[in-house]
Order: structure tokens, then sequence, then C-alpha cells
């Protein structure tokens, strides 16, 4: 069975914003499941004293003091920007959607 | 919609209500939750950004200390248990208002967990379980224009302005509360009232509804009784107390009229509004998983310092409810006496007055009296009705002194009011001062006996309550700013007739 459907590739490519052709469905649903076969090999020797690993240092709590640094001009923010509007950034519009938190 | 929505109380007759809330509180640190821009809130746009809070390539947050402390005070102060270990999680999702296509927040490991609130409404305890308390960053504020209202909808494009993205925010999450019954829409208000309150003594944020630093979204769901809850909606863009109360009410009315007409409640978000009271549809909800958390690699774990946080414990400060409760006791209040100063929001200004050199029981006449009334007719909220506990102290100071009566006391105030400045000055320039000037108050009680010869001559014959009438004609020359009393005792004494 694949680790990786038609389907779900699509609904991944709808939620990242991938315009993505039918034929290159097949094409990547097909390489997706070989990756994911690939790593599931890992799975198979994971064992149930070892945590899953998150972060590759063994470190904790880096904190930063509350004191206020330099920030950038809105000329350097924005000198990135694809397209730029009354100092603030200027994508196109957005629908159906709203603000996550 | 034509449809007739049923009465309030017809609603919750046949319905059982359940609701949770949501709440977002924007930390008063100096600086955001990952990177050293400063939070203040306005400022140009896009004058408080840095490739941190930008997500330019190559750069790293850094946790703040000062945000992990608020919120572990917070967890505390809400009585929850403080993981010894938690991580910070990506939400995935696309939308400009942050740039790096996530927010950084905590998912299933959240800092602060299994807590309880207790609150007060219509004078009954109730205690709101607090699921969760987690950190994460605002979002920037986007701006749809070239549509026709400004709205998202007709909009062509957005512009987006970064300086509140990154500010620490930590939301706070209730578990659902059922068995509110009718109650439900006071319950909710009353939380989110005591928990503005607790965060503003924690002094963790300026807590203001109106400026976005407290923000509230609500679920509500009905289910006939005995049966299993309903399908909820989350109500968002609550931005004052009493919105949290309309909005719970309005979209239970609402609820309640699709299912009574045999319709499904779509989960799914809504958008209260403030001008008509009710909610309307957003977007249907994506479910959790589509955001795809993922344990945030940027950010090593957090796993606070038990020691620490028994610090942070002991040094909380006397939480509202128990504040509540000691002042009434020290100001000798019965229930339904508290409850008014609770009502009208005059704690905190009593308790300032007081210390400002009032009697509990001044302060209080003052504060739910002439000042109460004046917010009501004006509609503004008592704190910002222009005079301070610090002038309100002096006027009493005044009136004690038997400087003011107490009807120049009420004139006195409301120049201050106007914002004429201090009760003193405004006596002073107004001339509002209590005529002690005896030469003056014998020349106005001669007169009036020299104008009124029948009556003197009443008095003189023994009817000392005739002597009412001519206080009456001094405190009219007088412009009332003589003490009654005191003219009363000199006409008697002019008269030679003992009082």
């Amino acid at each position: 069975m694949a680790a990786i459907s038609r389907e779900e590739v699509a609904h991944l490519a709808r939620l990242s914003r991938l315009a993505v052709t039918e034929e290159e469905l097949d094409t990547l649903a097909g390489q997706l499941d070989v990756i994911l076969q690939a790593v599931a090999q890992v799975g198979e020797v994971t064992a149930a004293d070892i945590p899953p690993t998150s972060h590759s240092v063994p470190l904790t709590n880096v904190l930063r003091d509350d004191v206020v640094a330099s920030c950038l001009t809105p000329q350097e923010a924005l000198s990135g920007a694809p397209d730029a509007a009354e100092q603030r950034f200027r994508v196109p519009r957005i629908l159906d959607e709203d603000v996550a938190s | 919609m034509t449809t007739t929505l049923p009465a309030y109380d017809e609603v919750v007759a046949r319905y059982e209500p359940v609701i949770g809330l949501e709440t977002h509180v924007e930390l008063g640190t100096n600086t955001k939750m990952f990177c050293g821009c400063p939070t203040d809130f306005g400022g140009a746009p896009n004058t408080r950004v840095c490739p941190v809070c930008l997500g330019l390539p190559g750069s790293l947050p850094v946790a703040n200390r000062a945000a992990v402390e608020a919120t572990i005070r917070i967890g505390l102060a809400l009585n929850c248990s403080i993981a010894q270990w938690c991580r910070f999680a990506r939400k995935n999702y696309y939308y400009p208002d942050m740039p790096k296509n996530y927010q950084i927040s905590q998912y299933d490991e959240p800092l602060c967990v299994d807590g309880y609130l207790d609150v007060e409404v219509n004078g009954e305890p109730v205690r709101i379980s607090i699921e969760r308390v987690h950190m994460e960053e605002d979002t920037g504020k986007t701006l749809h224009v070239g549509g026709a209202t400004g709205r998202i909808h007709g909009a062509t494009e957005s512009l987006v302005d970064y300086n509140r993205a990154g500010i620490p925010l930590v939301e706070i999450v209730t578990k659902p509360i059922p068995g509110a019954g009718a109650m439900a829409p006071e319950v909710a208000r009353a939380y989110v009232t005591e928990l503005r309150d607790v965060l503003r003594s924690l002094g963790v944020s300026d807590v203001r509804m109106e400026e976005g630093s407290l923000r509230c979204d609500v679920n509500t769901s009905l289910n006939l009784p005995g049966e299993q809850w309903g399908t909820r909606t989350e109500t968002k863009n609550v931005n004052s107390l009493r919105s949290v109360e309309r909005a719970v009410r309005s979209e239970m009315i609402r609820q309640a009229s699709v299912l009574a007409a045999g319709g499904r409640i779509t989960q799914e978000t809504r958008h209260f509004h403030e001008d008509t009271g009710d909610t309307t549809s957003g977007r249907s909800k994506e479910t959790a998983t589509d955001y795809r958390y993922f344990p945030e690699p940027d950010l090593v774990p957090i796993a606070p310092d038990p020691t620490w946080v028994a610090e942070l414990k002991a040094a909380l400060p006397e939480l509202p409810r128990l504040h509540r409760r000691r002042l009434q006791q020290e100001w000798g209040l019965s229930d339904p006496d508290m409850q008014s100063i609770l009502n009208a929001g005059a704690v905190e200004l009593i308790e300032a007055t007081i210390a400002a050199g009032a009697t509990p029981t001044a302060a209080r006449k003052w504060w739910l009296g002439e000042l109460s009334r004046r917010a009501n007719e004006t509609g503004v909220e008592l704190a910002d009705i222009g005079a301070t506990p610090v002038q309100v102290a002096e006027l009493q100071g005044l009136v004690d002194a038997g400087k003011l009566t107490d009807k120049l006391a009420r004139t006195v105030l409301e120049h201050v009011v106007a914002g004429e400045g201090s009760p003193a000055k405004i006596m002073a320039d107004r001339k509002l001062e209590v005529v002690s000037d005896t030469g003056a108050l014998t020349a106005a009680v001669d007169e009036a006996i020299a104008a009124n010869p029948a009556i003197a001559d009443k008095v003189r014959g023994g009817k000392v309550a005739a002597a009412g009438a001519l206080v009456g004609a001094v405190m009219k020359t007088t412009r009332g700013q003589a003490d009654a009393k005191t003219v009363r005792e000199l006409i008697l004494e002019r008269l030679g007739v003992q009082g």
C-alpha cells in the first residue's frame, strides 16, 4: 500500500498554495511515496525506550533577556518585497480565510 | 434573513448551551517573543521589524525570558500545573499576516495545563476549568484595499504591516462549560472580566480590549436536554466585555432558530458585529491537522527550573477575588453593597480614593452617586469620567473642613469633571467657598430679619420652626454658599431665642 495517496498530495498542494497539474500529481505522488517508504524504514528500528528526536542538540532554556535591539529601517525591510505600497508589503487579495490565532 | 428569531427565554427553555472561551493576551514585555524588536502600540508601518520577525533566511529566533516568566505566572495564578519540559511548535498556514508562512505556537505540549478560575455570577461562585495556557506570537496587521468596505471581501489587494508580528501572545483556553443554562452569556462575561482583572493584577499586560491586547473567541453550541453536545461555532472579533455577553446570547438565539427549523449547525468561524450585535459566517474551519504542526526545530525546549517556578508562585500578588473580599471586610460592606461597587467598576477607584485620605463611606458615596450618575448619562466608563481618586478625596476633605457644603461640593465636582483643575483651585477660582465670614453672614441675617418682620415676630414668639423661611432668605442672598445650620443658629441668636 502506498505511504501517501494521490488525494493527500493534492490536498497538501492546495494547503501549500501550489498549482499542481494532473500529470505533476501523478509524478509527485509516486516520488513522495518512494521517499516516505524510505524514511519509514527508520520506524522499523525505533524502540519504545528511545524518544523521537526533535532537536539535534541536547539543550533547553536558551533564553534572551527582554532588551530592545536595533530594527531594520522600513526601506531595508521592504527591499526584498516583491511589491510595496504605503510602507507596507503589498500582496494579492486573499479570500475566504482569516488569521491563525 | 426574514425569519423571526426566537425569544431568548424560549431558547433556554428548550436547549442547553455549552460555551468555551479562548482568550489571547498580548504581553507587556519590552521586546517581541523571539527577537529584540520593541512592542509598543502604534508606530509607523514596518518600523519594528528585523530579520527574525520577518522570517528572513538564516535568522534564528530566541525566546524572551520575560515572556516565558509572564506565561508561567499567568498559569500559576490560574491554578495550573507548569510543564517540566515543553516545546514550541510550528503552525503552518499560508496567509500573509505571518511572513514565515507559519506561526510559532505550542501544540500538544503547552507550558501550563489543568487549572481553574473562580468567578462570581450574580453573587454565586462558578468555577471555570482551564484547559491550557500556552505561548505563541502575534500576527501582523493586514489592510485590505480596493474593496468598497475595506473588508476582505471585494478587496483587490492587501497591505501588510509586521510591527505586531512576533509580539508575545498568551492563549488561555477554558474547558467546555456546560450547565450554565440561561446564565451562559453572563458566565462568559464574568469569566473574561475576572481573567482581565487577574492579568492586570499580575502586571503582565495592559489588557485593553479596544486596543486588541486582550481578545476573545467564544465557542457556543446547543443541545437538547439529555442529548450529546451540539456542533459548536467559534465567534471571533469580540472586542469588549459587553460584546462577550452579547455574542453568546445572539449565537444561542441564532443556533436555536436553525435547529428549530430542522437545520444543522455548521462548525465554522463566525464574526461578531459590534453595531448589530449579531454574528455572520466566516470560512468553514479547517481541521487541526491541516496546520501540520510539528516541533519547532529552531527553538530548544523550555524546562522551567522548579525552584524558579516556586519563587514565582510565592511572589504572586493577592488575586482580585481575594483582594475584593478583603476590601469588603475592611470597608464593612454588605454583599449587595459590594456588588453594586463591582457592577459600577468602582473598586479600584474607591480603593485609591481611600488611599488618598477619604473614608470608605465618603469614597463610595461620590463614586456610586454623583459620578456614576454622570457616567451613565454620558455613556463613559467611570474610570474615564474626568475626576481622579485624589481629586475626590480632596473634595471630601474640603467638605469635612467645613469649606464646602454638600451642595457646593457637587457644583465643584461638576467643574472637576469638566477638567478645570483641582477642587481647591475651582473653589477659589469660582468663589464657591462656604461664607464663614461672620460679619458678612450677620449682615445677611439682619437683612433677612428686616425684610420679613412678621416671620421674625413669630420666631420671637416661640415658633422656632418659622425660622426656616429666614434661613431660606439668607441662603438666597449668599447664593447657597452658607452653611444652613450655622445660619439657623445665627438667626436664633439675633432674635434672642434658644434653639
